[in-house]
């Protein structure tokens, strides 16, 4: 037997690795929510929001129904333009300019801020023309450059595989998971900055969820996504920080890891544990 | 078993499942140095021994909390669930089996402290090495997931156990004998008494393992119902 005690031939590096404990501070702050309140009509419907979401990572808002999660999202790519009665105070930042500047061109900003909502909605259209279709309007026209990006996206949303020989069928023949994946393509197809995800399982089944939480897992690596999700076993799969709201308000927001297994706030523990209303 | 759709989801699973190997070779390494240090009488390896077990508290503090986030964030079923329990468990006892050698580690340094002897160390020697294989083939049945290798390694606990009841009985006597070999002995007997637990230790771990494939809780009941239970 050696008198030498063996550890230093044990790799202990396996003791540091493995736990990375995500904080915000060190974090490229993408979006950044200043004192945002939205009102429709009379009713208001965020109090007051103040939160910064990092570049390239998954942020999950959760929360009961009406807490404003979707509004919030929404607010994001000026959505809630479309809602006559909705007026927002406040800035949201994005890369550091105030997207609610009057200067600001609004098909620019969706451009860099795509959206997919909880119902896949493919257009009556093939295959093919549902991904191109974000490029035409760009006026990308030319056939080689559009077969590159179409297959690049629907490759993105690992959706290649099934449809690489049937890219001129309907793609209204697709399965909701499928059309879920197509829909993501499409989104991804413009290359935008910021993935905004409204509910984008909670149509499908268990598998094609998976699918779904898998694919936002690779997207990440390119994107910022923001995820909303009644599901809260959803965010605490997929996403890297986590923000509970309620009632237009942001009781909680922080690292999902630690949200879920010691949040800070009574609120957040009552809601995740089931304990709520 | 095969993976899962979440590629991250398989990833954690195998980085707990390797740091669970890592932490069992390095308690493995402290138990064998151990033993070393009494037997050759080296102060220095004890010392070492006993300064290192941070190591093997900090492998447990952070396994257990990677756990915890896999229960929280995943929320494993049926055998990925199976697995994140057993690991809970099975680092509680490689914890306390890094204790233990520590104990033996000294132990060692005190009887070097009392100067030279005669004594051989031969039983310690023997239940030493026994129950560090016992461990190894432990951890060597977790790493293969091999039942039948783990109720082997379990059955070894009653020869550990008697080869220590031996070594109380001898060192009674040889202490009526000459009372001025009470504080080495005591000191042995200890030293004895820590490897002993060491395989009570390995042999839950045994049971853990069966717990992982089967999913038959073994625990708390004989040797002769286990076989029965799970070789049937």
């Amino acid at each position: 037997m050696s008198n030498q005690v063996k550890t230093h031939g044990i790799d202990t590096s396996i003791l540091s690795s493995g736990l990375k404990h995500l904080r915000l501070e060190d974090e490229d702050i993408c979006l950044e929510v200043n004192d945002l309140q939205l009102h429709y009509g009379e009713k208001q419907a965020l109090q007051g929001i103040n939160l910064k979401i990092p570049r390239k990572r998954v942020t999950a808002f959760i929360g009961p129904s009406g807490c404003g999660k979707s509004t919030l999202l929404r607010c994001f790519n000026r959505m809630n333009d479309l809602v006559d009665s909705a007026r927002v105070d406040g800035e949201i930042l994005l890369d550091g300019e105030d997207i609610y500047s009057p200067d600001v061109d609004i098909s620019t900003l969706r451009r860099r801020v795509g959206m997919v909502f909880q119902r896949p909605n493919p257009f009556p259209k093939t295959i093919y023309e549902n991904v191109a279709y974000g490029l035409r309007l760009q006026g990308i026209n030319k056939r080689h450059i559009l077969d590159e990006r179409v297959e690049w996206a629907l490759k993105s949303a690992a959706l290649w595989g099934e449809v690489n020989n049937r890219l001129n069928d309907s793609a209204l023949g697709l399965s909701g998971g499928q059309q879920q994946r197509l829909v993501i393509a499409r989104a991804i197809a413009i290359k935008p900055e910021v993935l905004l995800l409204d509910e984008p399982a909670s149509a499908l089944d268990p598998i094609s969820t998976l699918k779904i939480e898998e694919l936002i897992y690779e997207l990440k690596s390119d994107y910022t996504i923001v995820i909303v999700t009644h599901n809260m076993q959803q965010a605490a799969r997929v996403s890297d920080y986590t923000a509970f709201m309620y009632m237009g308000d942001m009781i909680e927001y922080g690292a999902t890891d630690k949200l879920f297994t010691n949040p800070a706030k009574k609120q957040t523990e009552d809601y995740i544990t089931g304990r709520y209303g | 078993m095969s993976a899962h759709i979440s590629q991250q989801f398989n990833a954690e699973l195998d980085l707990v499942r390797s740091q669970v190997m890592t932490m069992g070779g390095l308690v493995e390494n402290h138990v064998q140095s151990a033993c070393t240090a009494l037997v050759e009488g080296d102060v220095a390896l004890a010392e070492q021994i006993v300064d290192d077990d941070f190591k093997v508290n900090a492998l447990e503090v952070t396994i257990d909390e990677q756990c915890t986030n896999i229960i929280a964030r995943r929320q494993p079923t049926a055998g990925d669930l199976r697995l994140v329990m057993m690991i809970v468990k099975t680092i509680t006892d490689l914890e306390r089996i890094g204790d233990e050698a520590e104990k033996v580690a000294k132990m060692a340094r005190e009887l070097a402290e009392l100067g030279e002897s005669k004594e051989q160390y031969t039983e310690i020697r023997h239940l030493g090495e026994h129950v560090r294989k016992m461990l190894h083939d432990a951890l060597d049945s977790f790493a293969r997931m091999d039942v039948e290798s783990a109720i082997h390694a379990a059955a070894e606990d009653k020869q550990v156990d008697e080869e220590y009841e031996a070594i109380t009985r001898q060192l009674i006597t040889r202490m009526m004998e000459d009372p001025r070999s009470i504080q080495r002995g005591l000191n042995i007997l200890w030293a004895a008494r820590a490897l002993e637990r060491i395989g009570d230790h390995a042999k839950n771990i045994c049971e853990y393992v069966i717990y992982l494939v089967k999913g038959k809780d073994v625990r708390h009941v004989t040797l002769e119902q286990m076989k029965k239970e799970i070789l049937k």
